[in-house]
């Protein structure tokens, strides 16, 4: 296993008022995503576990590219990893910011 | 909801979505009455395994199994889904803990009934004693939980089947719904193969794997009481039928299970295969049974009628 954090400033708080939500199933090529709304507006933080060793540098691109695109401020990211592909990465970072944006609990 | 779904009603969407595809969170959500589902010890609690850090493997932050209540129909239930998924939905420590906390629940309330959507290959072998020691708290809790007045209805339609000692609580459960990719039983295929040869059972045959473990041979042997179709939303009404059927829990009930289970064995007990079960039960053609359609093959499992009804 290896471990990975990522912290990045934000341009705005993400949508919604839901505090978490969790897209995914930890399986071969899949990964979980936990989000929690527990940072202040401008900030987010991704902590990654991942079965696959040596990647830091893609996961590195594919964070960045995921927090330039959807400025999820306020959020923390919880990733247990299955191996997944970069593109899966990207959906399920995607699905949780989605699920996250809903009104609700 | 985006654009797409906002014209479909709860129960369409639980229709159109297959049981054996979704996840354990998709199943609870859909077979739930809309928004009623509350889960106890939520992955926010990152109630992991302490075990599977170990052997440098992943954990997921629910250990593979959702827990919580919600309503069926406007009534209360504890349900508990597995995700088998991940590692085949086994059973670990703190996954078998959260199941029989739940039945421990239920059994200390004494009337609100318990749902089980099983998705699992049995024990987890990185966890072997605890999750060998889960399986057996676990079956002690549902009958605990029974005797006390509850019903403990099993639902089983997921990738991973239900073996091992998911199939031991199935066989405790007061009764069981299955669809056709559901499989019950306590040895599965490639530990039969491995232990008495492939002569014995060749675990690559997918036809026998199926007419021997699926679900269309558990239900006409009665194991199982209902034969659902892969959908979230025939599970929903083979649960609320079933808790409908399901009569008081007690000692004339187990002795009945008992003889169910010894004429059971004594009409089929040399049957070589299930079809020989089948021809045995006065099925015609039986060889055509696995390839019924879902609406055929119910109007003929309600024909024969050997449901455990009265037993169990």
């Amino acid at each position: 296993m290896e471990d990975f954090s990522f912290q990045h400033n934000v341009r705005a708080r993400a949508g919604g008022t839901r505090q978490t939500a969790i897209v995914g199933v930890v399986a071969s090529g899949n990964l979980e995503v936990l989000v929690e709304r527990v940072l202040p507006d401008a900030e987010c933080a991704l902590d990654i576990k991942t079965a696959a060793l040596g990647f830091g540098e893609v996961w590195r691109a594919v964070i960045g590219d995921f927090v330039e695109r959807y400025s999820p401020g306020g959020l923390r990211f919880s990733i247990n990893d299955g191996g997944a592909r970069p593109d899966t990465v990207s959906l399920r970072l995607a699905q949780a910011v989605r699920l996250i944006a809903e009104n609700g609990q | 909801m985006t654009a797409p779904f906002r014209d479909i009603t709860p129960a369409e969407r639980a229709r159109s979505t297959s049981f054996y595809e979704a996840s354990a969170r998709t199943r609870l959500e859909l077979l739930l009455d809309a928004g009623s589902f509350v889960e106890f010890i939520g992955p926010e609690q990152r109630e992991i395994s302490p075990h599977l850090n170990i052997f440098d493997l992943p954990e997921q932050f629910d250990d593979g199994i959702v827990v919580g209540h919600g309503r069926l129909d406007g009534a209360p239930v504890f349900v508990a889904a597995q995700e088998g998924r991940f590692m085949g939905g086994a059973f670990g420590e703190v996954h078998g803990a959260k199941l029989t906390g739940l039945l421990r629940a239920a059994r200390e309330i004494g009337r609100i009934p318990v749902l089980i959507l099983f998705d699992t290959g049995g024990v987890r072998l990185q966890e072997a004693n605890a999750g060998e020691l889960a399986i057996a708290e676990i079956m002690r809790a549902v009958m605990e939980a029974r005797a006390a007045g509850v019903k403990v209805i099993g639902l089983i339609g997921g990738r991973s089947g239900c073996y091992g000692g998911g199939g031991l609580i199935a066989g405790c459960c007061s009764a069981l719904a299955v669809s056709e990719p559901g499989r019950i039983a306590v040895s599965g295929p490639e530990v039969i193969e491995t232990n008495r040869g492939v002569e014995e059972f060749d675990s690559r045959d997918r036809a026998l794997v199926w007419r021997t473990m699926g679900g269309k041979h558990r239900r006409l042997l009665g194991a199982a009481d209902v034969f659902a179709h892969d959908n979230v939303q025939d599970f929903r009404e083979a649960a609320l039928a079933l808790l409908d059927l399901v009569g008081p829990f007690g000692l004339e009930r187990l002795k009945a299970e008992q003889e169910r289970l010894a004429d059971r064995l004594r009409r089929y007990g040399a049957c070589l295969d299930a079809v020989d079960i089948w021809t045995a039960e006065g099925i015609a053609h039986a060889e055509t049974v696995p390839e019924l359609p879902a609406d055929q093959f119910i109007a003929l499992a309600d024909r024969i009628g050997r449901t455990s009804r009265d037993a169990r």
